[in-house]
């Protein structure tokens, strides 16, 4: 009998959680870096978080960015919902297949060709680039993901949990709300943190469609390493790991709080 | 001498029985009631009378329709011809949450994110009762059910038996006028089912509501029933009661559906009244059966005879009719009852049961024995379709 992990098991998980999270672990460390060059560690200090909150440019582009995350997620997952049950609930009708499979299209284009044709379109329309064209094409982007995420539990759920709410006197947009949304509600907020992460770090799209006065975050930080790194980039980065972690460990408490028995 | 008046009706309220009155007003009505699914046909033209305080059964195979005939009940389907009334009032139209009627599902659909006395409360939140009223009436329904200790448990700690409970305390709790159950016992096993088919019907009584039972389960609707109602493809092959569409099914359908039944085709050749007689090639000795029914000499017809009415035979019994010879070919034990299958010189199997009142036996009947079938005319049916 074997007990425990297997020195190749080890050895795996080491090679594969470094490759993963090595990166990630240095960006943090280097943020709490003394020295004004980034790759020399000059010692333990958080002058750059002091500094990061003095730089208003940057502190604008967060702002932005948490704003046009939190529409764009908010909107993205309202519509995902929508578009799942349509898919899930609908029954057959003709052109579901392809209905289905276009969902995930936008899941594998090329983030440059929807950055591209969002722009043509805001532009054909007239539409002045800004804080609305990024969360529009933001939604668009993440749309697909929310939905996918919330069909994935919605085919699982048992409809005959809505009937029986019906049978009992309930209405249908009250079964709906009573029974079947408190039991899909964990892929609901999934699906939201799926898409607000996702919104939160896109550069490709957002470089497209935003104009002057809504620069995204990681439009900032792109353009300034261009002109240098700086550690206060280092340290918004180590904020945003933190911010996008914690939003993931507070989805997974929640999913298993209500799995666990007598909770 | 009407055979049908002598049967054996075993049940305890055979004075109970509105469908035998003409002034009777049915509480549901089916009144030729067709549903298409594409090109499919589920329901066929059906009518069908349900009396207030009924236990009825939709007794069939899967795909027969039974489950549609109830859901549209419940109003979770349309018909496409035909209409439905439950207490005169045409319920076309009418969707599923304005029908006085409660669904106990099949999966029994618990609210897994609420508590058993939550998931109870359910249909009496949605009628607006006050607070204490529904807290009452939950307390009396976990009574009831003999829940009391488990109000608070999510559906996810509850046994299958506690769950089906839950399930029938829900869909009983707002009173409807009818309670629909959609195969209630399926999910259960066997010992546990036995005893639930009686609390089932000890239960209906107590409450005096009118049950509709959907059920593959013959036993299940036999038990528990008033009348029963065998479908198939989608149309009614026989109503009545347990003991009528046992004993004198009208058809080889519903003979084979319901039990076991050994089948022989054969030529009427007399029809006194009384006593038919045939002839088949299976039976040299002729075979006769006592039929209140007419059937003219010379049709084709089949006749029916259930496994324990066959009595088996060591030693040859007097040469005459109903006597049929064979080679045990084998012997199914189920400690109670033993099938013996018989293999006719023609090669044809017949089933005999015999219940095991005894311990034990001077000759116990083996695989090989030669054995000698006989029954009673009377244990004999003629069927013609």
């Amino acid at each position: 009998m074997r007990r425990g992990p297997s020195a190749f098991n080890i050895a795996a998980i080491v090679l594969g959680m470094g490759f993963l999270y090595l990166p990630i672990v240095l960006l943090v460390i280097y943020s709490f870096n003394e020295s004004r060059l980034v790759t020399v560690w000059g010692g333990f200090s958080t002058r750059w978080y002091v500094s990061l909150f003095q730089n208003e440019q940057l502190l604008a582009a967060a702002w932005v960015t948490l704003r046009v995350a939190f529409v764009s997620a908010t909107l993205a997952t309202i519509l995902g919902t929508l578009a799942a049950l349509g898919l899930v609930r609908a029954g057959r009708f003709r052109g579901r297949t392809l209905f289905s499979s276009m969902t995930y299209a936008p899941l594998v284009m090329p983030e440059v060709i929807l950055g591209l044709s969002l722009l043509l379109l805001f532009v054909s329309v007239g539409v002045a680039r800004g804080f609305w064209t990024v969360m529009i094409a933001h939604t668009t982007l993440t749309l697909c993901y929310a939905t996918v995420v919330v069909k994935a539990r919605l085919v699982s759920f048992d409809e005959a949990l809505e009937e029986a709410a019906r049978d009992l006197g309930a209405p249908p947009w009250k079964a709906f709300a009573l029974v079947t949304l408190p039991n899909i509600a964990p892929a609901v907020a999934a699906a939201w943190m799926l898409a607000f992460t996702l919104s939160l770090d896109d550069l490709v799209i957002a470089s497209f469609t935003s104009g002057p006065g809504a620069t995204t975050l990681p439009i900032r930080i792109y353009s300034a390493v261009r002109l240098g790194v700086s550690p206060e980039i280092n340290a918004i980065s180590t904020l945003l790991i933190g911010l996008v972690a914690t939003g993931v460990i507070a989805v997974y408490l929640l999913n298993m709080r209500r799995r666990t028995p007598g909770a | 001498m009407n055979a049908k008046t002598r049967l054996n009706i075993g049940a305890v309220r055979s004075s109970f029985a509105p469908w035998a009155d003409p002034s009777a007003k049915p509480l549901v009505r089916f009144d030729q009631v067709t549903k298409r699914f594409g090109g499919e046909t589920a329901v066929d033209a059906v009518s069908l009378d349900i009396y207030e305080g009924e236990f009825f059964a939709l007794l069939g195979p899967s795909g027969c329709g039974k489950s549609t005939l109830m859901r549209m009940l419940a109003g979770f389907e349309t018909p496409d011809l035909g209409r439905i009334t439950l207490a005169g009032e045409d319920l076309a139209g009418r969707p599923p949450h304005l029908r006085p009627v409660n669904m106990m599902f099949q999966s029994y659909a618990l609210f897994p994110h609420l508590t058993v006395a939550q998931n109870i409360a359910f249909g009496l939140r949605q009628q607006k009762k006050p607070r204490d009223e529904v807290a009452a009436r939950v307390d009396e329904m976990l009574a009831l059910v003999r829940l009391g200790g488990l109000a608070h448990r999510k559906p996810d700690q509850l046994s299958g038996g506690q769950k089906q409970r839950v399930a029938l305390a829900r869909a009983i709790a707002p009173k409807p006028r009818m309670l629909l159950l959609d195969e209630p016992l399926g999910a259960l096993d066997r010992k546990l089912r036995e005893e639930t088919q009686f609390e089932l019907m000890a239960l209906q009584q107590r409450l005096g509501m009118t049950f509709l039972i959907v059920t593959h389960d013959q036993e299940e609707a036999m038990i528990t029933a008033d009348r029963i109602a065998v479908m198939r493809a989608g149309q009614l092959a026989q109503i009545g009661r347990p003991a009528e569409v046992y004993e004198a099914p009208n058809s080889r359908y519903v003979a084979d559906f319901i039990g076991d039944v050994n089948l022989f085709e054969a030529r009427v050749t007399e029809d006194d009244g009384d006593i038919i007689r045939l002839m088949s090639p299976e039976a040299p000795d002729g075979l006769e059966a006592i039929e209140d029914d007419e059937v003219p000499a010379g049709s084709t017809a089949w006749l029916a005879v259930r496994p324990e009415k066959m009595r088996v035979h060591l030693d040859p019994p007097p040469p005459g009719p109903n006597r049929l010879e064979g080679v045990v070919a084998d012997i199914g034990y189920l400690g109670d009852w033993t099938t013996y299958l018989v293999e006719l010189p023609g090669g044809r199997t017949i089933r005999a049961a015999r219940a095991n009142a005894s311990r034990v036996v001077d000759r116990p009947v083996d695989w090989d024995d030669r054995v000698w079938l006989t029954f009673a005319p009377d244990s004999a049916l003629v069927l013609t379709r």
